[in-house]
């Protein structure tokens, strides 16, 4: 996004459903009740959404699945499948859409069945030709090679990993509406089965169920919904790799470019950024994200998150609802990145509600660490 | 060499005889892999095909963990050859956990999942 489209669209309804486990429903159950639950929040019926932008982990042509199941006929339609950034990804398009008047009313949906369905990631994609025979465990031994290149290049520890899902851990206690809520421990997270070295189970994001929504429309008529509108300030995307082993450097990741294009968007600085919300799927992701996002210099990302520094009350709120790693993860985690920051913004967060939100960064990952999307959203004082 | 402008097949073929070729841009000379029709690097679509020197390191390395009656812990990694290529492979010859970034590593043809696959060796010497 570039700067000519700074704060024409808000997100005017945010909502999800099936937290946790969603007996006896479907993908596409949980996918409506979160649609009916923001455009609830926003005071809109689904005969209003002319716009639909959807994926799931289901099928290959999901967004027309969404769009039979709700019964509607949407005029603009993005079914854009870059893994869980997709969501974040989606905020571009929704307001270059609906500046172009391509649509009035966009709704981003998403919801996913796999814990019940499965227990395991449920996917459409196929392994790559060239890994398959190696029976890599997708995702996890993509982001454990990442993880271990970076404790080899910059001598970050299993102990700062660690320290990653401690946080997220004590922010989701504190939010009635987390998966995983009991008391977590760095020795914990250690000793915990590993499951792909150096990442333990507890290095690794839940498998839940549950689906979001947003709902955005045009910045000129978003005052005239019932919540506070949350503009998007800047957003913009990377993608540098499909399988692991194309990956250049272990240790950069496209978050680099995405991030430096959505700050230049929005015209702000990680410093100033009040609420940082980050597709957390390993532990090792929370590290990279914030080196690549400028929020500490590269290799330093294990000593910024050590003891608590991203904890409540630590130097800098992330995963303020406890991520993907304690709060839900549904096979793709993205969308929930954009409802927490947006709900930072309102005042109406779940959990921990900070005081004085105006900017919040909320950033995708996509795929195994290949697509980036960060998005920059901020509340009318920041127009 | 008809063979050589269809990069996948013409790449199992050879491995299923026992020989490793990389995929080699005529035009700015760099190799490239996993095989495909064109080079990623300048986009040129002359590919020649050299026998891969076979030497390379261990780029980044992971243990995944099974249980023993499913056949126990193995090896994933990703190996840089000589000729500035990665790939993802195993190392065989030394317990999973043994293999260890910057491991120099030798390639040999093997089997993985039932079909020839360039798999490695800890490099002797």
């Amino acid at each position: 996004m570039t700067t000519e489209l700074r704060g024409k669209s808000a997100i005017v309804g945010t909502g999800h459903a099936g937290f946790g486990e969603a007996h006896g429903l479907t993908a596409y159950d949980v996918m409506a009740q979160s649609a009916l639950a923001a455009l609830g929040d926003a005071g809109l019926n689904l005969s209003d959404v002319d716009g639909l932008l959807c994926t799931m982990m289901e099928d290959s042509m999901p967004a027309l699945m969404a769009a039979e199941y709700l019964g509607i006929q949407p005029r603009f339609i993005d079914g854009t499948m870059s893994g869980g950034s997709s969501f974040v990804n989606y905020l571009t398009s929704a307001t270059m859409a609906l500046d172009a008047g391509l649509c009035d009313v966009a709704l981003i949906v998403y919801g996913s069945n796999q814990r019940t369905a499965s227990g395991r990631l449920v996917t459409a994609s196929r392994p790559p030709a060239y890994e398959a025979p190696y029976n890599p465990r997708y995702p996890i031994s993509a982001y454990a090679m990442a993880a271990a290149r970076h404790m080899h290049e910059y001598g970050t520890t299993r102990e700062q990993l660690a320290d990653v899902a401690v946080a997220a851990r004590a922010w989701a206690q504190r939010n009635p509406e987390a998966f995983e809520r009991g008391p977590l421990t760095r020795e914990d997270v250690l000793g915990a089965r590993m499951v792909g070295d150096p990442l333990t189970v507890r290095d690794c994001c839940l498998v839940t169920d549950g689906g979001g929504a947003i709902v955005m429309v045009h910045a000129d008529r978003a005052r005239d919904f019932p919540k506070a509108p949350v503009y998007v300030l800047g957003s913009a995307a990377e993608s540098s790799h499909r399988q692991i082993s194309q990956m250049k450097d272990f240790t950069v990741t496209a978050a680099r470019a995405s991030g430096a294009r959505a700050f230049a968007a929005a015209g702000v600085t990680p410093a100033v950024i009040q609420a940082v919300e980050l597709y957390d799927a390993f532990t090792i992701n929370t590290i990279l994200f914030l080196e690549d996002l400028g929020f500490c210099a590269k290799g330093e990302g294990g000593a910024f998150v050590e003891g608590g520094r991203i904890a409540p009350g630590g130097v800098l709120p992330v995963n303020t609802n406890g991520g993907g790693l304690s709060c839900v993860h549904p096979g793709m985690y993205g969308i929930f990145t954009v409802i927490e920051a947006a709900r930072q913004i309102r005042g109406d967060a779940p959990g921990i509600q900070l005081k004085d939100i105006d900017l919040a960064l909320a950033h995708g990952n996509g795929g195994v660490l290949s697509s980036q999307v960060t998005a920059i959203l901020g509340s009318q004082n920041t127009l | 060499m008809q063979d050589a402008k269809r990069p996948d097949q013409f790449f199992q073929r050879a491995l299923a005889e026992g020989e490793i070729l990389l995929p080699k841009c005529d035009d700015c000379g760099a190799y490239h892999f996993f095989p495909r029709v064109l080079c990623p690097h300048c986009h040129g679509s002359a590919i020649s095909w050299k026998k891969a020197s076979g030497k390379g390191r261990v780029h980044t390395t992971t243990v995944v963990r099974r249980k023993p009656e499913r056949g126990g812990d193995y090896n994933v990694c990703v190996v840089e050859l000589d000729e500035g290529v990665r790939m993802m492979s195993r190392v065989e010859g030394i317990a999973p956990g043994e293999v260890a970034i910057d491991m120099p590593v030798t390639a040999f043809v093997g089997e993985a999942e039932g079909v020839p696959a360039v798999l490695f060796k800890p490099s002797e010497g």
